[in-house]
């Protein structure tokens, strides 16, 4: 069938015009499982009676995706009445309803407070960890409503893929794409548009596209918010990656440890196959595309591409050796384009304003925006979307809200277990592909981990080894034997029984597996070992040479003693240890047996008088 | 037209190549080499192992078995980088090896000792694999031992199970450190599909496969004074064994090894060829009558026991389709055990120990079948692979290469051409033909060499013969895979063919489970073939039933060919072993 775009853009909008009030309700998964669905209901029985309104004539609740500030959920957006509302809980829906929305008074006690100001925020925009940042693959997060193709036109959505077709030039998208300077979001930075062409030059008999929505690394989640709030925009890439390349079918690998983004994904192609939008002649056009879900078992290693195309195929996921590149020989032996799910959401978004406003943002090398996943030690967690080049500093003091409990910066692990550290030094370095390189680190997906002073580097190396080395798939000698081995090394460093000699069989071990292995994982998996030795190799030393742990997290090293000029001999300590490892007589300073004591701690928190501390 | 002439540079040499799979075959093929565990060149790809890698210019680090050769590449072996991951790959395997290379089945073919001794890996930086974290052996399997602490997970044996046999008996398990090559959910090995080829073990770089040994049992008779212990020789041993003595592959020494055998204690030699050629009488009989009545066609060959096995387990619709014939190997035992206390003084069934020399692990489980033992005893004592004689060889300190040529003994030693080239895929047809067409059209056939027949690197070949008007297509494979395609073939209506041979090792029992190893050799099959096609040519009988003491056998003994005393020796049943098998299990 036919279809005009603005015609349905207008229908759309005159549909969401007649929905009255619009309160949006987070239904991304964080908010989900802080309850939102009960507050969901709750709106929707309150709003059923609309006699009670003054100011408008209906109220609609719209579930959205994820808005990214997830530990302030469950978040509640009213736009017409330029208000955000955090946290809120089922038994305070009664209170927004009868005071806000029925009487337009405020609930202040559930706005946003800036730990800084101490001050309520109202507006969404105004709030820090919005305000700051720039969203585009993002935009509609949070925004809309996810399950419903008509908000997702709404908002320009098939719009470019409509533009793209009718122009019916699939060069001209590469060229737009190439122009754009995008690069995979996934973690390794191709340039998007070169590996189209590739891709598009092997057209032959059957082309695929394959959406890489397998994010692996631990507490990374932008590809989950737009599977989950923005499905139709992914779509739209895919389809017009298809349309660009020659492919007529296409996979979105989506693990299956992401049931609601799945089960939206298959709203949506369903929806839009009902629409013409996806499938067979698309939008009145002679381009077919049609599109599968593969669900993932939950392997890291299948993020890679060549191992996620075997996955696809039945296969053991494990990863083939480049060359032949997916783009030669991919998927069933076919030319196969495989991008990040970050990736293709941003493709509408280019061929919309165009590849001269995209590359407006960003750096020389690094254009567009970049999503991050800000967790650790700072105020404010969530995700965020900023523009490439964006200073670590911003992120985390402007956006982050800075150090949680006005604790001291220490470092940032990014890019996940395939990353590495940065410190204090890399605050001001404008974050891009190739500055992250050089310092020895990678945007990888855009996890960013923020660590304060009382975080251990070396646990955190292990913590990254022991991850890498569990996810292996076993193929290749020096991924599967070396990290083993640079486990083993760690562990013994932790343990306070490292020996000086151990940092270079590290150092060594940790090239070599970078330098020998068969894909990315493997290639990858010794950074956080090689950036923390470059920075913190004093911290390395500490633990094994003074037996000590600077952050004191390491409990091998840890000691926990009674102060005998501070205890009063009240007995406390003793009867709460649960290893009876303290001693003594009422009245009389006690002592901890070290040889029975675990470091639970339990006696310094128990003491009134502050006389047992941490060594 | 220069066009096609490509070069690359390998440290700095300019190099010729053409249509070499990969960087590694143009190093080869340039006369250097580069160490590697997971490239087999029969077998897909893999680049596991990460030993063969090279630093190209502009590439970086690359595996050279994975890589493409492309013009200009500028490729060098041997750099700091190059040598540091190799000598790392080598101390990572070695950390996690069960070390005890003395008492190790593979101890001196093992690539892993190979290479750590021409690296010259001294000592190991990381801590090393303790005996109490062992995993347990896998001995359940009757022909094949599965030794996990020895495994470096190249993967090569999954790839032989699954790209030669369509088989995946062999897979790997878990994830990192903890990845495993083991059967299906952890199950022993004797509890699945494995049909005993032996080409996972044949592939295996380490002691992580190695096969069930008889040295010892075979020892045991031999000293035994009131044994009196036989041997018989299959054709494809000849042309192999001499390879363990530092001799080219194909060269011939059947003479030899004859010799080596009275040396070593047998008490009476004989030739399998023989009872190749006895073969041959039955089997071309039978498919001359089943082409009379059309009936169970097309026939199937049954001398290899792997594919018996496969037949039996996963397709037992066509059981009615394998020739009734036992193997040369089972046909002859029992007449050994009939015959023999009739021509020799001293000789009883009981006292007689039959030992059958084999390329083949599959036949160490063959002799067991429940339908052979005609006799009252078991028809065949043990078998030997090719590797476990050379090995007794050696024991018994024979200076093998000097020996004086002997030959068998009569009268079950004669054999002829057509015996001979049984060990080749190919071989048993093209035997089966030249007394076929004799038998159909009782004129003689002038020329005996049916060059379509052979030729080990095509697994799959179609021959069509003119038997003085009867026009017959035969199809000869190796590998399962190939011949399940024939199976399909023949399900969907469209197999052309009235006989079927099938070997399941590729190029046939010259390159058997059993023989020595060939690892990275393509030319070895080759070459073994061409050591029992030039005896074919050389043999004054080149026709089975033309063999004097096959003559002898019928005269004396079995009237003719499918008499009742030849079904009662000669011919087999076959069970149905459909039920619990991977494909019921499916």
């Amino acid at each position: 069938m036919n279809i005009d775009i603005k015609l349905e853009q207008e229908n759309a909008k005159k549909h969401i015009e007649a929905q009255g009030l619009r309160v949006l309700v987070c239904a991304g998964t964080g908010c989900v499982a802080n309850g939102s669905l009960k507050v969901i209901e709750k709106f929707k029985e309150l709003g059923a009676d609309v006699s009670t309104l003054s100011d408008h004539d209906k109220v609609t609740i719209v579930p959205t995706g994820c808005h990214g500030f997830c530990e302030q959920g469950v978040l509640v957006i009213i736009p017409d009445k330029d208000i955000t509302y955090v946290r809120v809980k089922e038994s305070d829906v009664e209170e927004i309803f009868e005071s806000h929305i029925k009487n337009n008074t405020p609930v202040e006690r559930l706005l946003y407070t800036d730990p800084h100001t101490n001050q309520h925020v109202h507006k969404n925009e105004d709030i820090n960890f919005y305000a700051k940042q720039t969203r585009t693959a993002l935009a509609n997060c949070g925004h809309i409503n996810a399950e419903s193709l008509e908000e997702a036109i709404s908002v320009r959505g098939y719009e470019a893929l409509s533009k793209v077709l009718s122009e019916n030039n699939p060069d001209a998208v590469i060229k737009e794409i190439e122009t754009s300077g995008l690069r995979g979001r996934g973690g390794g930075g191709f340039p998007t548009g070169r590996k189209w062409r590739f891709t598009a030059a092997n057209k032959g008999e059957k082309s695929y596209v394959v959406c890489n929505g397998d994010e692996g690394d631990p507490g990374a989640f932008m590809d989950r918010s737009v599977m989950e709030g923005d499905p139709h925009k992914l779509l739209e890439g895919m389809a017009i990656a298809a349309f660009a390349i020659g492919a007529d079918e296409g996979y979105i690998y989506v693990r299956a440890e992401y049931p609601l983004a799945i089960k939206r994904l298959r709203k949506a192609i369903a929806d839009a196959e009902a629409a013409g939008y996806l499938g067979k002649k698309i939008m009145g056009t002679d381009f077919n595309f049609e599109l599968h879900i593969k669900e993932g078992a939950g392997a890291f290693v299948c993020g890679e591409e060549t191992a996620l195309i075997a996955s696809i195929e039945g296969e053991r996921g494990m990863p083939r050796s480049k060359p032949p590149f997916p783009a030669n020989k991919g998927l069933f032996g076919r030319p196969t384009l495989i991008n990040n799910v970050e990736t293709l959401a941003n493709v509408p978004v280019i061929l919309l304003n165009g590849s001269q406003w995209f590359s407006s943002f960003g750096t020389e090398t690094s254009k567009g925006t970049k999503t991050f996943a800000l967790t650790g030690e700072v105020n404010n967690t969530g995700l965020i979307e900023v523009p490439m080049g964006t200073t670590l500093r911003k992120i985390v003091f402007d956006i982050g809200g800075g150090i949680r409990g006005g604790k001291k910066f220490k470092a940032v692990q990014i890019g996940g277990p395939s990353g590495g550290c940065l410190t204090e030094e890399h605050l001001d370095m404008p974050m891009d592909y190739d500055n992250l390189i050089k310092a020895g680190a990678m945007v990888g997906s855009g996890g960013l981990v923020v660590m304060n002073e009382d975080t251990c580097i070396v646990e955190i190396a292990r913590f990254f080894m022991n991850f890498t080395q569990h996810e292996s798939c076993g193929k290749c000698v020096p991924c599967r034997e070396g990290t083993k081995q640079m486990l083993k090394i760690l562990e013994k460093i932790v343990a306070g029984k490292g020996e000086m000699e151990d940092l270079d069989i590290l150092e060594e071990l940790a090239i070599a597996v970078k330098d020998g292995s068969l894909c990315g994982l493997g290639k990858t998996a010794p950074n956080p070992v090689l950036s923390t030795l470059k920075y913190f190799r004093d911290e390395y030393i500490a633990h094994i040479k003074d037996k000590k742990c600077p952050a004191g997290v390491c409990t091998a090293m840890k000691k926990i003693v009674i102060k005998e000029d501070l205890c009063k001999g009240c007995t406390k300590c003793a009867r709460i240890c649960p290893v009876a490892a303290i001693s003594g007589t009422v009245k009389n300073p006690h002592v901890i047996d070290q040889s029975k004591c675990i470091k639970c701690e339990a006696c310094v928190s128990a003491c009134p008088f502050k006389a047992i501390v941490k060594e | 037209m220069t066009e096609d002439k490509k070069t690359l540079f390998i440290d700095g040499k300019e190099v010729e190549f053409t249509d070499e799979a990969n960087v590694l075959e143009v190093i080869r093929k340039a006369g250097l080499n580069v160490p590697t565990f997971c490239y087999r060149p029969d077998l897909t790809q893999y680049g596991s192992c990460r030993m063969c890698v090279v630093e190209i210019e502009g590439r970086g680090i690359q595996s050279s078995c994975t890589m493409p050769p492309e013009a200009g590449l500028k490729i060098h072996l041997n750099t700091e980088k190059t040598r540091r991951i190799r000598k790392t790959v080598l101390e990572l395997l070695l950390a996690n090896h069960d070390r005890e290379c003395t008492t190790c089945d593979k101890s001196g073919h093992c690539e892993l000792q190979k290479y750590c001794e021409e690296y010259g890996i001294r000592d190991i930086k990381f801590p090393t694999l303790k005996k109490e974290d062992f995993l347990p052996l896998d001995t359940s399997n009757p022909s094949i031992i599965r030794d996990p602490n020895k495994c470096i997970l190249c993967g090569a044996c999954v790839r032989a199970c699954t790209e030669f046999q369509g088989h995946s008996i062999l897979g790997f398990a878990n994830r990192g450190s903890k990845t495993l090559v083991q059967p299906m959910a952890g199950r022993d090995f004797s509890k699945t599909d494995c049909i005993y080829c032996g080409q996972c073990q044949a592939v295996c770089p380490t002691g992580a496969l190695t096969i069930v040994s008889d040295v010892d049992n075979v020892w045991k008779d031999i000293t035994n004074k009131d044994k009196k212990v036989v041997a018989q020789i299959a054709p494809s041993i000849r042309v192999a064994l001499g390879e363990m003595f530092g001799l080219e592959p194909g060269k011939n020494t059947i003479g030899l090894i004859t010799a080596a055998l009275r040396k070593i204690g047998f008490d009476l030699v004989f030739d399998t060829n023989f009872a190749a050629d006895l073969t041959i009488m039955e089997e071309a009989n039978e498919f001359v009558d089943r082409l009379k009545s059309g009936e169970n066609l097309p026939i199937f060959t049954s001398c290899c026991p792997a594919w018996v096995k496969y037949i039996e387990q996963s397709r037992p619709t066509f059981l009615k389709n394998l020739s009734t014939c036992k193997s040369p190997l089972s046909m002859l035992s029992p007449v050994l055990k009939e015959l023999l206390p009739k021509y020799f003084e001293g000789y009883t069934k009981e006292n007689l120990s039959v030992v059958s020399i084999m390329p083949c692990t599959a036949k160490k489980v063959e002799i067991n079948r429940c339908q052979l033992g005609i006799c009252g005893v078991q028809d065949t004592d043990f078998v030997l692979t090719t590797q476990e004689l050379g090995r007794m060889i050696k024991e018994a300190g024979i200076d093998f290469k000097n020996l004086p040529p002997e030959t068998a003994d009569s009268p079950f030693g004669q054999y002829s051409g057509a015996g001979t080239i049984f060990g080749a895929s190919g071989g048993v047809a093209e035997a089966a033909a030249r007394t076929a067409y004799e038998v159909v059209t009782s004129k003689e056939l002038k020329d005996v060499d049916i060059v379509q027949f052979r030729g080990t690197s095509d697994r799959s070949k179609t021959i069509e013969l003119d038997l003085n008007g009867t026009k017959v297509t035969v199809r000869v494979v190796s590998t399962i895979l190939e011949a399940e395609k024939a199976l399909s073939e023949i399900e969907s209506g469209t197999a052309n063919f009235q006989m079927l041979e099938v070997m399941a090792c590729p190029g046939g029992c010259i390159n058997g489970g059993g023989q020595p190893y060939s690892y990275n050799d393509t030319t070895i099959k080759a070459k073994r073939a061409a050591g029992l096609y030039k005896e074919d040519k050389g043999l004054p009988v080149r026709k089975s039933h033309e063999n004097p003491d096959i003559k002898k056998l019928y005269a004396e003994f079995l009237k003719q060919p499918g008499s009742h005393k030849a079904h009662e020796l000669l011919h087999t049943t076959y069970e149905d072993l459909f039920k619990g098998s991977y494909r019921d299990l499916k």
